[in-house]
């Protein structure tokens, strides 16, 4: 079993999903379902230097959010994982599963392997490191912004 | 706040679903109570869904989650729903916070209890205790996890 006691903040690392370069680099645990997160989203993202986005999702707050983080982690597979979170912050009022569908054709996904890929173990794991790594950093709402 | 070593006082008070829960019923495994100020209060609300993500987590390691409160289990059961958690949820209702008094967690003058985290271990000792600088900020989970290690 995962040990969840308390941890530095992990380094960005090749495994992380990075936007940008240099610059004083933000790591940015964010929920995919939390309109703080989308509002504060523009401002980060427009922010130049190097951006990790880190999963937080939080399923009682935002029954979605599990669902959402999939889907971006199944379009990194894709090479569009910005393209995705970008689309689904900007865009909060359609998030059900056809929505998701519409999202990826957009971006010009294969939408059978994404549709896989979203439902697969490895993709629930994967975003599960990240809330897992946030969890031992002390994370308790989203968006948290670490230098 | 009540200290690590000390006996922790036995309760008997009413669950979501108006069941009388009492903490002997646990004794043998270890209980972490989460006395918290409100159903529906915002911080509240972000507390226990956080938990709720790692309560697998927190089981996993043979402790049983309770959060306690002054609200009655009407409110409980509403606020369980509207989360949609399964932490079982205690009703300090009356006499009011007399549990939460018993385990110095009670705010007098304001009338709810302080964020404060109790673990209980196998014997009915307290473990451990954490108290929140101020009812408008929780613990992260990892503080929880630190004290299970």
């Amino acid at each position: 079993m995962a040990d969840l006691s308390s941890a530095p903040v992990p380094p960005v690392g090749p495994e992380d999903h990075v936007r940008g370069e240099g610059g004083e680099g933000l790591i940015v645990y964010a929920d995919l379902g939390c309109p703080h997160c989308a509002a504060a989203w523009t401002e980060i993202a427009a922010r130049p230097g190097l951006i990790a986005f880190r999963h937080f999702p939080v399923a009682s707050k935002h029954p979605r959010s599990p669902a959402l983080h999939a889907a971006a982690e199944a379009a990194a597979a894709q090479g569009e994982f910005f393209a995705m979170v970008d689309s689904l912050y900007a865009d909060r009022g359609h998030v059900d599963d056809p929505h998701l569908w519409e999202r990826a054709e957009r971006l010009g996904l294969d939408l059978e392997r994404f549709e896989r890929d979203r439902r697969s173990p490895e993709v629930a794991a994967r975003v599960r490191r990240d809330f897992k790594s946030g969890i031992r950093a002390g994370v308790t709402s989203t968006p948290a912004v670490f230098p | 706040m009540i200290t690590a070593g000390t006996p922790a006082p036995d309760f008997t008070l009413r669950d979501q679903d108006g069941e009388e829960v009492s903490l002997t019923d646990f004794k043998g495994g270890k209980v972490l109570l989460v006395f918290y100020p409100f159903d529906f209060s915002p911080v509240c609300s972000d507390q226990l869904s956080l938990y709720q993500e790692v309560k697998p987590e927190i089981e996993a390691k043979g402790v049983t989650v309770l959060g306690v409160s002054v609200d009655s289990p009407y409110a409980h059961k509403a606020f369980q729903e509207k989360l949609g958690i399964d932490t079982a949820l205690l009703s300090d209702f009356e006499p009011k916070g007399a549990v939460a008094a018993a385990y110095g967690s009670y705010l007098d003058g304001l009338g709810f209890a302080n964020r404060t985290l109790v673990l209980v271990d196998e014997e009915g000792t307290v473990a451990w205790a954490h108290e929140s600088p101020s009812p408008g900020e929780f613990p992260g989970a990892n503080v929880i996890f630190d004290a299970l290690a």
